[in-house]
């Protein structure tokens, strides 16, 4: 079974990876999303996957049983699907900031805190 | 000890404000640590004249095997001496030299941290606190050089020493951790015990490379000679102490305190001999060309370091007797010369050899300070240069070595005595010349300490048994770690070495008769010639030029740019250790679970279909149906928990983006040409491909699910909650998810920030371009 989802994350990967290097804004926001999920995906299955039994303790016992799913990376994912909601709310925001002041999407003319290199770099030496 | 070796560093600290209370006789008052400091060591002479050695401890990091342990013995306390003794009269010196200058307090805090760092460099046993007194003299040194910074060359020079000195310092260390590793000891007393070890080793080439590295630019051997005399340009206190008697000998020490473990082999010889040798030569033709006291002086220094690692190279007992004798001797004249030159710079206004002249009446004690130490220096008896002389000759001279040598040391020694005669007796004879400022003797301070050194010259060479026993016979023993008999004296009736030190007077006399014209000669004939001062600034240039395409390559400034280096570097990080240690990638045909493969073939589908649809809309759908797939494959295999925030985050993010992204462009389709494509495709199949193969190899391989077990354990009986993510999160790591929910409130606030910023600048635009972008 994680065989399946091993390369569902693999591709996940590389639609996310394929969409960040288009050098547009728009494609850039969702290859982070992409990014966020794909994430997501590696961190559970290599938890290990079980089928349709939660980590929840039954009423009647007080330490969980086993071969319930693994409650670990289940709560890494939880911190972290808010997280990058957060970053992708904020980087939508700032998009479209940018998009105002600078008139473009094209991340390539976005150069305001580095410009094109015209002057020389300070050199060691000064004799 | 150990106080010993941090008083300086913490007068160090307290100098500026001992310039605040005792003004112009800050010197006089500061001068009392290490005149207190000498004392202290004196009283080392007789128990280690007498064949002890003295070792103190204290741990500083033990985990690692670091210890500020010290060791005493005829080395280290020769050096011990000669930096506190000096010291002294430095620091007397340097008060009055730097009367009344601004930052005199400063420069004494300098001054005497570099006295610290050196006292601790020769004393210190374990190799880490050896290298890190090593590197503290360079940085000292750096400072003292560069104290006149407002002058480019003076920064140039103290940058170049730095560069050149640290850098053969990181070299050394290289070097003492692989012999601490080779000889399975970190204390030098231990490795250098039993050279043998060190000797057999198959590291031993490394190591010796790598500590001659550090000790040859450290002592300023050919071709690393070129950033002494530009040290130069610190104040005159600065070079007779750290480029006459201490600094510049700490890569001297180096090589004799590990005689005993590296010496003795034939490529130690070879390379010692040459290097020295060509060192001796160059520094003493460079020396005679040069018409700048001190600079003369900087270069004699060159040539007298080289002597020196010539004879260490020798290694016979008795060149390794004329190295500790000429070591004592130089230490004590060269330090008097600098300080001669300075007092006349100081007093005249000029150190130029051709405007100086009959200056002896009017300045008395210095030119008795000049003359005398010339006298030494030109190795005539009854001084102690001329003992050391002797001593080099029988060293050359014994038995079987080849008569080159003993050449090479005529023709350094005939230069140098020619360039002692300049600078110590040229400038205090015949007809008053023309200089700058009216002469006048400096003040007390100003030639005590040249003429103290001058004198004991004199005195060390009369009372040559004193020397012997007390100085010299201890170092030598030290230096070739097994018991010789030192016999030092100033007759020794007519033999070799009285015909080369006659040979030698002679022809430094013709030179010193025509000083004029050999050193005209010499500059038509050297200056046109590259040298490695030139090579200095070709390198520093090609370093800059290099660091110039190599941030051109990865600091573009374009985002793309930065995305596209670092994925690569991801792929291959991940890649090449599956690749070494053979692929992990255990590939199980996966069961026909018609529910599993839907679920996974409809969230690959809306990825796909983000990358291919042109339409936003579309686009923001698929996006969704993704985000849903992968909420379903938490429901299937028991997230309910996650799902469920899963299919709320998509939902929003899915309204939140149709909201901004109808507000942005034309979406079209991607603008990227085929090869772009092509390459772009080729990196993101490579990072999705290693990812998909790292985690297989994680699912293939043993899981430790101690922390699960441990909170399933816990989780009701201690926290009393049945879902045991929930009590992950709220309980046991609250404190992680309090600082989450920071994180989102911080993004909140800042989205609404931005987004009324935004808001605002629409506001300013006109309606109708905005309109236009949003069709």
């Amino acid at each position: 079974m994680e065989t399946i989802l091993a390369i569902l994350v693999g591709f996940l990967f590389a639609i996310s990876v394929y969409l960040l290097l288009s050098g547009s804004l728009i494609r850039l926001i969702l290859g982070v999303f992409v990014l966020g999920n794909a994430t997501h995906l590696l961190i559970f299955v290599s938890g290990r996957l079980t089928r349709e039994s939660p980590p929840l303790i039954d009423k009647g016992l007080k330490i969980a049983e086993v071969g319930i799913a693994n409650p670990l990376p289940q709560a890494l994912i939880l911190t972290a699907i808010v997280i990058s909601f957060s970053l992708f709310a904020f980087l939508l925001v700032l998009s479209r900031r940018a998009y105002r002041t600078l008139d473009t999407v094209d991340t390539d003319e976005m150069r305001i805190a580095e410009p094109e290199p015209d002057t020389q770099p300070m050199r060691g030496r000064d004799v | 000890m150990l106080a010993a070796t941090l008083a300086p560093f913490v007068l160090g600290v307290c100098a500026p404000m001992v310039r605040r209370v005792a003004g112009d006789y800050t010197g006089w008052v500061l001068a009392v640590l290490p005149a207190a400091l000498t004392l202290y060591f004196v009283q080392f002479l007789g128990p280690v004249a007498a064949g002890d050695t003295l070792s103190f401890s204290t741990e500083w990091i033990p985990s690692l095997g670091i210890a500020l342990s010290f060791y005493v013995d005829g080395l280290s306390l020769l050096f011990a001496l000669l930096i506190s003794f000096i010291g002294t009269f430095i620091v007397l010196y340097a008060g009055a030299y730097l009367k009344g200058h601004a930052d005199l307090g400063r420069f004494m805090m300098f001054l005497l941290m570099f006295m610290g760092s050196m006292l601790g460099l020769v004393l210190s046993d374990n190799v880490v606190t050896l290298f890190v007194f090593w590197e503290l003299t360079s940085i000292n040194s750096f400072l003292l050089i560069g104290f006149n910074h407002d002058k480019s060359r003076s920064r140039r020079a103290a940058l170049q020493a730095l560069v050149v000195t640290g850098g053969g310092g990181l070299a050394l260390l290289a070097g003492l951790l692989l012999m601490a590793q080779a000889g399975g000891a970190m204390e030098l007393s231990i490795l250098l015990a039993d050279g043998d070890v060190l000797r057999e080793h198959p590291w031993y080439l490394a190591i010796l490379i790598l500590v001659l590295c550090g000790a040859f630019t450290k002592s300023a051997q050919v071709p690393f000679h070129f950033w002494l005399p530009n040290a130069m340009e610190a104040p005159t206190p600065v070079s007779a102490y750290l480029h006459s008697a201490t600094m510049v000998k700490a890569g001297v020490y180096l090589l004799a305190r590990m005689n005993p473990g590296l010496g003795g082999t034939e490529i130690w010889h070879v390379v010692l001999m040459f290097f020295g040798g060509a060192t001796l030569i160059a520094g003493a033709i460079l020396a005679l060309r040069n018409t700048d006291l001190k600079l003369m002086l900087a270069q004699t220094t060159v040539a007298s370091l080289g002597l020196l690692v010539f004879l260490i190279g020798i290694g016979e007992p008795l060149a390794i007797q004329a190295a500790m004798a000429y070591l004592f001797a130089h230490s004590m004249f060269k330090g008097a010369l600098f300080m001669v030159a300075g007092s006349v710079d100081h007093g005249t206004g000029t150190r130029d050899l051709h405007r100086l002249s009959g200056l002896g009446r009017i300045m008395p004690f210095t030119a008795a300070a000049g003359g005398l130490a010339a006298l030494s220096m030109s190795g005539l008896p009854p001084f102690f240069g001329f003992i050391a002389k002797e001593w080099v000759y029988k060293g050359t001279l014994d038995g079987s070595l080849p008569l080159v040598l003993t050449a090479v040391a005529i023709t350094g020694n005939a230069l140098m005595f020619a360039v002692a005669f300049l600078v110590g007796f040229k400038p205090f004879f015949g007809r008053p010349g023309d200089t700058p400022q009216k002469p006048h003797e400096g003040s007390l301070g100003l030639w005590i300490g040249a003429l103290t050194l001058a004198v004991l010259g004199l005195f060390f060479g009369l009372f040559s048994n004193l020397s012997e026993s007390l100085f010299v016979g201890p170092a030598a023993i030290a230096v070739a770690g097994k018991a010789m008999t030192v016999d030092l004296y100033l007759w020794g009736g007519f033999k070799a070495p009285v015909v080369a030190s006659i040979i030698t007077v002679s022809i430094g006399a013709l030179l010193f008769w025509q000083g004029r014209r050999a050193s005209d000669a010499l500059a038509r004939l050297i200056d046109p010639i590259w040298g490695p001062d030139k090579g200095y600034d070709q390198f520093m240039d090609a370093l800059i030029a290099l660091a110039r395409g190599v941030s051109g390559v990865l600091q573009t400034g374009i985002l793309r740019r930065y995305m596209l280096i670092t994925f690569l570097v991801l792929a291959t990080a991940v890649v090449l250790p599956q690749l070494f240690d053979g692929i992990g990638v255990t590939f199980q045909t996966p069961p026909i679970d018609l529910l599993v493969w839907s679920v996974a073939l409809l969230t690959l589908g809306g990825g796909l279909a983000v990358v291919i649809i042109r339409s936003r809309l579309i686009a923001i759908m698929s996006m969704g149906i993704m985000g849903i797939g992968v909420a379903f494959v938490f429901l299937l295999f028991g997230a309910p928990d996650l799902a469920f925030t899963q299919l709320m985050v998509e939902t929003l993010s899915v309204v939140i983006l149709a909201l901004v992204i109808t507000r942005l462009p034309v979406f079209g389709s991607d603008h990227r040409g085929p090869v772009q494509i092509t390459r772009d495709a080729t990196i993101a199949v490579a990072v999705g491909g290693a990812l998909a193969a790292l985690l297989l190899t994680i699912v293939g391989s043993p899981l430790d699910i101690g922390l699960s077990t441990y909170f399933g354990e816990r989780s009701y009986t201690e926290a009393f909650g049945r879902n045991i993510v929930n009590v992950i999160l709220v309980d046991f790591r609250a404190l992680d998810t309090l600082g989450e929910i920071a994180v989102v409130t911080i993004a909140g606030v800042s989205v609404l920030a931005i987004y009324a910023i935004t808001e605002s600048v629409r506001g300013d635009k006109s309606a109708d371009s905005d309109a236009e972008k949003t069709p």
